[in-house]
């Protein structure tokens, strides 16, 4: 399999402005990052807030440019100007918040927006937002007004709007922070049945480690490093390291923790309930 | 309160006026509104209610719908009246110490009650029936001459319609900042007009902040979605008149005929 994503030694400073006049500070939001994404996977990035997760991110889809290191997407470098909208195009960006990503008021508008960008022919367009719409579950809503949705469904317009775009890979950064629990799952299933059914790379930030199970490879940030890698398992059996990272383990990861530490004889990383009543059954 | 306001909002609905192309109804607005201003009898005024009763009926928004979005112009039409009544000299009908109603007043303020109710409908209906976005690729067309003397026509259009978009969005967030600071006891309602404006002060920051960092975003969406101006950009919905839309021109044409025949022998 051939890498999507290839970062060798990534480093971007902020400046910080503290007082006018005075020299900006500078500061290191992510610092000697490297990353190799191959097609088809699901990867997962999980880090504490400000541990630069979002700056990363943003370094896929060149909306950032690094001040140290190189980024490819497709084998393309970045930071090349002249080929900015190609590697927008492979790498499609869903952010955070639903209401601040979605430019169209109706919400078939809305997943044409990005295709229209690309100057894509009309009777195009119109195949590219059935499919898409399709896709995420939400063609039933397609002449709908994106306020009168819920967190979840506005959420996947979004990704819709980004699948429109026919993307190599979709980085989505915290999707699921600001719904509520059935919107996540309603995401969460969508990301996947993206992942596994259109063969569509993902690259998941979250700081929700339930969310990450599903992935095929993890890299967990802190201070603006990946400081661990591995798949969830290998991840979630190491709960001391975790908890130094302030992320919270799973309950069940950590049940089975406390369990074996008390000298229950079970394997590392219990990830699900029912692995758990396996192993103690 | 501040939800009733329905300026800029689409409404939903599979009418005939939802489906005429943007540039009709831009430019039917356009007439209609220069045509409130023709009329200088009730003659006139019963046939420009006659037109936007039809066309809201059209239109199948509901007409409650189209009135709670008055409520937000309310004050400014009682100035207006107010402000008619008192000023315009003229016979006499009613004096109070220096405040002297006059016929000529009354008359003068039920004209512009009507023209600005009038004009805010006519306006809202346009902009119920259409999506912003349609609005924008109307207006961009319409001004697409523009673009010869180097005016960003598309800028503008796609300024605008985020407006529009933002609009109601802000709106639920001002109500929403407004209760959680009347939960911790601010006032907004009592004091006089000097204390109000200064009690909107602390709602007015939190906003702004807000609304500075949906700008952030949204930008950043736009550019991550490959926008990049109005360059090699195809449209979803282009546009491209049908019968429908000639009849709707011939329809308005003949409503602002008659507007300028009845101004000419004065009704
Ligand atoms: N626009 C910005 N200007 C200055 N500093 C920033 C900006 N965005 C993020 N940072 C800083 O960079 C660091 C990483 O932030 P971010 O990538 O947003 O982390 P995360 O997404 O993991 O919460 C933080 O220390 C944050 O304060
Ligand atoms: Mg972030």
């Amino acid at each position: 399999m051939s890498s999507i994503i290839r970062a060798s030694k990534l480093g971007y400073d902020y400046y910080r402005y503290t007082d006018e006049n005075e020299e900006p500070e500078l500061n290191r939001a992510i610092d000697q990052v490297s990353l190799d994404v191959k097609e088809g996977q699901f990867i997962a990035v999980l880090g504490h807030n400000g541990s630069g997760k979002s700056t990363l991110a943003k370094h896929i889809n060149a909306l950032l440019v690094p001040t140290e290191g190189t980024m490819w997407v497709d084998s393309i470098d970045t930071a090349q100007e002249e080929e900015l909208w190609k590697v927008r195009q492979k790498a499609g960006m869903v952010f955070q918040n639903p209401d601040n990503q979605i430019i169209g008021t109706v919400v078939e508008e809305d997943v044409g927006f990005g295709p229209e960008n690309m100057g894509i022919p009309t009777d195009d367009i119109w195949k590219r937002v059935d499919e898409s719409l399709a896709a995420v579950g939400m063609l039933s809503y397609r002449k709908h007004s994106p306020n009168k949705l819920s967190g979840g469904q506005k959420q996947r317009v979004a990704i819709a709007g980004v699948v429109a775009m026919h993307p190599k890979c979709i980085i989505l950064d915290e999707p699921t922070a600001m719904l509520d629990p059935n919107g996540r799952k309603e995401v969460l299933k969508t990301i996947r049945e993206l992942n596994e059914q259109e063969g569509v790379t993902v690259i998941l930030i979250t700081h929700y480690m339930e969310e990450v199970t599903l992935a095929d490879y993890v890299y967990v940030m802190d201070s603006g490093k990946i400081v661990m890698g591995g798949t969830p398992r290998e991840i979630f059996s190491q709960v001391d390291t975790l908890k130094s990272y302030r992320l919270d383990v799973p309950q069940v990861t950590l049940l089975a923790h406390e369990l074996k530490q008390e000298g229950v004889d079970i394997p590392d990383g219990i990830l699900t309930i029912d692995e758990l009543v396996n192993a103690l059954c | 309160m501040l939800r009733d306001i329905t300026i800029g909002q689409y409404y939903p609905a599979d009418s005939i006026i939802h489906k005429l192309d943007p540039r009709v109804k831009f430019i039917a607005t356009l007439l209609y509104l220069i045509s409130l201003f023709l009329f200088h009898t009730y003659i006139g005024y019963i046939l420009a209610t006659v037109f936007l009763v039809v066309i809201i009926k059209l239109s199948k928004v509901p007409f409650r719908f189209i009135v709670k979005g008055m409520k937000a112009i309310v004050f400014i039409l009682l100035i207006t009246v107010v402000f008619n009544i008192f000023l315009t000299p003229g016979k006499v009908l009613a004096q109070w110490w220096i405040f002297k109603v006059t016929q000529e007043g009354l008359i003068q303020a039920g004209r512009m009650a009507i023209r600005l109710s009038y004009l805010i409908i006519g306006s809202s209906v346009m902009t119920l029936t259409t999506t912003p976005n349609q609005l924008t690729d109307g207006l961009e067309r319409i001004m697409n001459p523009l673009k010869k003397i180097k005016v960003p026509v598309h800028e503008i259009a796609m300024m605008m319609s985020i407006a529009l978009r933002f609009i109601p969005i802000l709106m639920e967030e001002t109500d929403k900042i407004m209760k959680a600071q009347i939960a911790r006891g601010a006032d907004f309602e009592s004091g006089n007009l000097i204390k109000k404006v200064k009690s909107m002060v602390p709602l007015l920051v939190p906003l702004f902040i807000s609304a500075f960092r949906r700008a952030n975003d949204l930008a950043m969406a736009m550019e991550a979605r490959c926008y990049h101006g109005g360059d090699n950009r195809t449209q979803m919905k282009p546009l491209v008149y049908k019968r429908q839309d000639f009849v709707a021109y011939a329809v308005v044409l003949c409503y602002f005929a008659a507007s300028i025949g009845m101004c000419v022998i004065g009704w």
